[in-house]
């Protein structure tokens, strides 16, 4: 895939938290690039900055120092007005806790996405997509962990984002549950092409993806490309 | 050497109390008022019955009084020997017609004597400034306080009075006040004129001698012993002095000033109980829902507590703490609130209540009632919380809250679904789900709509008094009284006066009236059936016009005696040749001021056995004639009383309206701070509550116009519910306090009016209140941490 246009692009990205007397270095001078339709797996202990770097590329942070290019937009300079564009446009979400509005069923959860997107998916295909065409009409509560995160993953692909990012979208799953999630991540990532970064500790999932990317310290210390991708079924940890 | 350091938890409080300051201070704003208005209130109504009960003490305030047409000195060691009589002083009160520098039209003066030597026995007069009266000086005179004021006149002032027929120049020597005038009123006029009208004392022995009264008296004032009946009293000294013209002798409670004072402190009594009860209850009811709805809020951290092995009981502790800070910061701003209000009150009661000293104080007992139901209030509203709270194993407390149970609204499950977006379906969802707090929220604001409505309603009122009685009930310019009353042809004679255009004649005639066992001395008024210059307007301007036959009575006259129309009532005239006769009550009329009687004049003339009889007129003049017409009435002594109405009303705004204006922007200022602490707390729970929700919304790539629209359209509609229902509770406050003032007293009634301009206010400025609020979660929404929200919930 490297070869093709990058549709991320990181030039010595910093970011330094300031925590009262105490500077915190997030991210340490991070280049990178992401290229379309790829699966990436970032994988790091707690505190290594790979949250971090995931929410500067999904524009919900800035950097302290360097740039970082979606295409041709320069995220690192844009508006707190041009990043929420660029999150309405272009980025679809997933996170640990589902975040999902309580007081609205599946189905309108994921409406609520379709309703500001330009060319969005029908929300009940995109349920379909996750498997859970016959509960769309539930609400969160009344929905499982694993399933609640599959709205939340419809929810984030309904719009045809250019890039999905989530972060630890099976940490608060059971192992059936997360292993159901992951196939409709790689599936969506198949059948739409649309490109995917999965933040994880869990070092099992990295076998599904194009390429693995370690991070320590705010720094990239290993970049590894999978030969073979493993399908989420062949997973176990 | 001991030092002392404090427990995490407590540091925990401190910084819990800096970080909700913005809502922790608008709570104790709210408190604060409460506490502010009813310790103003209170404070007010404390003062004035001690100082009344003091002031009667010590200057010996009589309990009986009466006037007679005139009656030998040596009657008065026969009153004393009456049972029940402790003590007994004679005078002679008479009015005269003034002429004060500065002053366009007559003025009246109430001439009062004092003993030779020595105080009085009875109703002493107290000296603010200068000295009394010499002995035997015949030109020397003091005033009344009011009078004085009114008039810039000082000691070494002088201005001129027609005694006995003659113009003679009285010099002020002191300026005074005595318990009998505290407040002082024209007997014959409903309201207040202290330029026009004016008590002047002057020595016993010039009195005599200038209005040949030499040896007799024709005013009494009687001090009770200590268990004496005051009814026995009263019929022992009207069978005594009914042949001397006694008009009737009567009890503290039928006299004039105490009458009045009695009325405000009971009005007092009513605000400081019923209306700043309401505020009070109001701040306790927001106090309840916002530390509810906080606690609620913290529900994680209390789970962390216990987790940790902090008991139910140090966790309940240290939140009780937070809302102890809250009420005692409340209590400490109220505290200077209502020294600041209070003496401003005193100020202006000041203007009316002539004491020789008035001053508002701190009342503790109130100050501990008070604080004491904030923290019933308080308490409740976190009690709940906590145990709540408290009920929770501490891992479930610590995990996120699962998401709410939710369902669609009835208005989904009835078919209108697709009309909704579904941002719409969310407010809507929310409201349902969890019907209770919503109500309670709408009516936390709905009271604030309500406390407006009530405080704007002293305008109104004001508004609606000087509309009927300046207007519709007095329609003249002029009412002339005269010395003794006169023949119909005086009427003639008053309109060859310069300057009249009309003259309608009146005759008002003291009488006692009874029915059954209850009794009440008034006037009955006799108008001419076909005149238009004085009107009988009910408070809901109702034209009532004079029966044919019979009495039309004032409501609340025909309520303390227990009278319908139909029933006959014993009316005994106290002047003349003093008939007693059985007269119909043919109407009732739900009248303003006082309480009255009125007949058409020829019928009065045939009850009283008189041919056509006037004691005074009602004139309608042409202005441009004004200062002819008053200076020649000033030089006729066959006119006793000129009262302006122009003047009067000017007068009235003045004075009473300045005072209803202060209660009232204290009311409505108290009343905009509730509204917009009700208003923004509610937004800022909501904030709270929602954040995480909303910030989920902006990571999806929502702008902070929609996730407003979110959070705010909730409240828009609730703030939208509130405001009716305001209205109708706002309204129902005014009805309440005016039914408990109109119950007690007879010197006017408060009529129940709310203009729109009144709710057009309250919407105005809860809608205002509303959008401050909004604006300011609008900097809070811009600062939404999307990261946090993403890691953990709350």
């Amino acid at each position: 895939m490297p070869g093709n246009a990058a549709v991320f692009v990181t030039r010595h990205l910093s970011k330094v938290y300031r925590m009262g007397e105490v500077e915190v270095h997030a991210l340490r001078g991070v280049d990178l690039e992401l290229y379309p339709g790829e699966f990436v797996v970032l994988l790091g202990a707690s505190g290594s900055g790979k949250s971090t770097l995931l929410n500067i590329l999904g524009g919900l942070d800035v950097p302290t120092s360097g740039e970082v290019f979606y295409l041709d937009h320069n995220l690192s300079a844009a508006s707190a007005d041009d990043l929420t564009r660029f999150r309405r446009e272009h980025v679809g979400f997933v996170f640990q806790f589902y975040n999902l509005i309580p007081s609205l069923t599946a189905l309108e959860n994921v409406s609520l996405v379709t309703e500001i997107a330009d060319h969005p998916l029908d929300p009940i295909e995109a349920l379909a997509m996750v498997g859970l065409k016959e509960r769309i009409n539930h609400f969160p509560a009344q929905l499982s962990g694993g399933e609640q995160q599959r709205v939340a993953v419809a929810r984030a692909v309904a719009k045809r984002p250019d890039v999905l990012l989530c972060d630890e979208p099976t940490g608060a799953l059971d192992y059936a549950s997360g292993k159901i999630v992951l196939e409709v991540l790689d599936r969506v990532n198949r059948e739409l092409g649309t490109t995917t970064v999965v933040i994880t500790h869990n070092a099992a999932i990295a076998a599904m993806a194009d390429r693995i990317i370690h991070i320590s310290s705010g720094e990239i210390v290993e970049v590894k490309c999978n030969e073979r991708k493993a399908s989420p079924s062949e997973l176990a940890w | 050497m001991v030092t002392w350091k404090m427990s995490a938890l407590d540091r925990k409080l401190l910084r819990d109390l800096w970080h909700l300051r913005g809502q922790l201070l608008a709570v104790a704003a709210i408190v604060g008022c409460g506490i502010g208005v009813f310790l103003t209130m209170r404070g007010m109504y404390e003062s004035l019955v001690h100082e009344r009960a003091d002031y009667y003490t010590q200057y010996r305030f009589a309990d009986v009084f009466d006037n007679v047409k005139r009656a030998p000195e040596s009657l008065a060691k026969r009153i004393a020997t009456l049972p029940g009589v402790a003590a007994v002083q004679t005078g002679i009160s008479l009015e005269v017609t003034l002429d004060v520098p500065g002053l366009r039209e007559p003025a009246t003066g109430q001439l009062v004597t004092i003993p030779q030597t020595g105080p009085a026995l009875l109703n002493q007069i107290y000296i603010r400034r200068g000295r009394t009266v010499a002995p035997n000086a015949t030109d020397e005179v003091l005033i009344s306080e009011a009078f004085a004021q009114a008039n810039n006149l000082e000691p070494g002032s002088h201005f001129e009075a027609v005694i006995n027929g003659h113009w003679q120049r009285l010099n002020v020597v002191g300026i005074a006040i005595s318990p009998e005038f505290i407040y002082v009123l024209r007997p014959t006029s409903g309201l207040p004129d202290d330029r026009r009208y004016g008590i002047l004392w002057m020595g016993r022995n010039a009195v005599e001698h200038a209005f040949d009264m030499a040896g007799a008296f024709n005013n009494v004032a009687i001090a009770l012993t200590k268990n004496a009946s005051e009814a026995d009293v009263i019929s022992s000294l009207d069978r005594l002095l009914d042949r001397y013209g006694s008009l009737g002798a009567y009890g503290r409670i039928d006299h004039l000033s105490d009458k009045i004072i009695s009325d405000e402190i009971n009005q007092d009594r009513v605000y400081g109980f019923l209306v700043s009860g309401i505020f009070l209850a109001v701040a306790a009811f927001i106090i309840n829902i916002v530390l509810t709805r906080l606690i609620a809020t913290q529900r994680d951290q209390i789970g962390v507590l216990k987790a940790f092995g902090y008991s139910n009981g140090v966790v309940a502790w240290h939140y009780l703490k937070l809302v102890l800070v809250t009420l005692l910061i409340g209590t400490a701003m109220g505290i200077p609130v209502a020294y600041w209000m209070g003496n401003l009150l005193a100020d202006i009661y000041r203007d009316f209540f002539h004491f020789p000293r008035l001053e508002w104080s701190l009342s503790p007992t109130g100050l501990i009632s008070a604080t004491a139901v904030c923290l019933v209030a308080a308490l409740g509203g976190a009690y709940g919380a906590l145990m709540r709270a408290a009920r929770l194993p501490p891992a479930e407390a610590m995990l996120p809250e699962p998401p709410g149970r939710f369902r669609p609204t009835l208005i989904e499950r009835l078919g209108f679904q697709r009309l909704l977006s579904v941002t719409t379906r969310m407010i809507l969802r929310n409201l349902e789900r969890r019907p209770i707090k919503a109500l309670l929220s709408v009516l936390g604001i709905a009271l604030a709509v309500a406390i407006l409505v009530a405080g704007r309603y002293g305008v109104d009122a004001l508004d609606r008094i000087i509309d009927i009685q300046f207007r519709a009930v007095q329609r003249e310019d002029v009412m002339l009284e005269f010395a003794n009353p006169r023949s119909a042809n005086v009427r003639h004679a008053v309109r060859h006066l310069p300057g009249i255009l009309t003259a309608e004649p009146f005759r008002a005639a003291p009488v006692r009236l009874r029915f059954q066992h209850r009794m009440r001395r008034t006037a009955i008024l006799g108008l001419s059936p076909d005149g238009d210059l004085r009107a009988i307007v009910g408070l809901d301007y109702d034209r009532v016009s004079l029966p044919t036959e019979g009495l039309l009575l004032s409501a609340k006259l025909a309520e303390t005696l227990g009278v319908v129309p139909g029933d006959r009532l014993t009316v005994e005239v106290l002047e003349g040749r003093r008939e007693t006769s059985e007269v119909l009550v043919a109407g009732i009329v739900n009248d303003l001021v006082g309480i009255s009687a009125y007949m058409t004049l020829p019928n009065l003339n045939r009850l009283l056995h008189e041919d056509a009889t006037s004691s005074g007129a009602f004139v309608s003049i042409d202005p441009n004639l004004s200062t002819e017409l008053y200076t020649t009435l000033k030089r006729l002594p066959t006119v006793r009383g000129v009262s302006v109405k122009a003047a009067m009303l000017a007068n009235f705004k003045e004075v009473i309206a300045r005072s209803m204006q202060v209660q009232t922007v204290m009311n409505i200022f108290f009343a905009c701070v509730i509204a917009f602490g009700v208003v923004y707390n509610s937004v800022r729970i909501a904030l709270s509550e929602r954040g995480h929700e909303l910030a989920s919304l902006r990571v999806l790539g929502f702008t902070q116009r929609e996730i407003a629209v979110i959070l705010l359209g909730e409240q828009a509609l609730m703030t939208a519910a509130a405001i009716p229902l305001g209205f109708a509770i706002g309204y129902g406050i005014c009805a309440g306090v005016v039914a408990a003032i109109n119950a007690t007293q007879e010197t006017f009634r408060m009529p129940l009016v709310l203009t729109a301009q009144t709710f057009a206010f309250a919407f105005v400025v809860v809608s205002i209140a509303a959008a401050l609020s909004g604006m300011m979660i609008w900097g809070r929404l811009r600062r939404l941490d999307l990261v946090a929200v993403l890691k953990t919930r709350e």
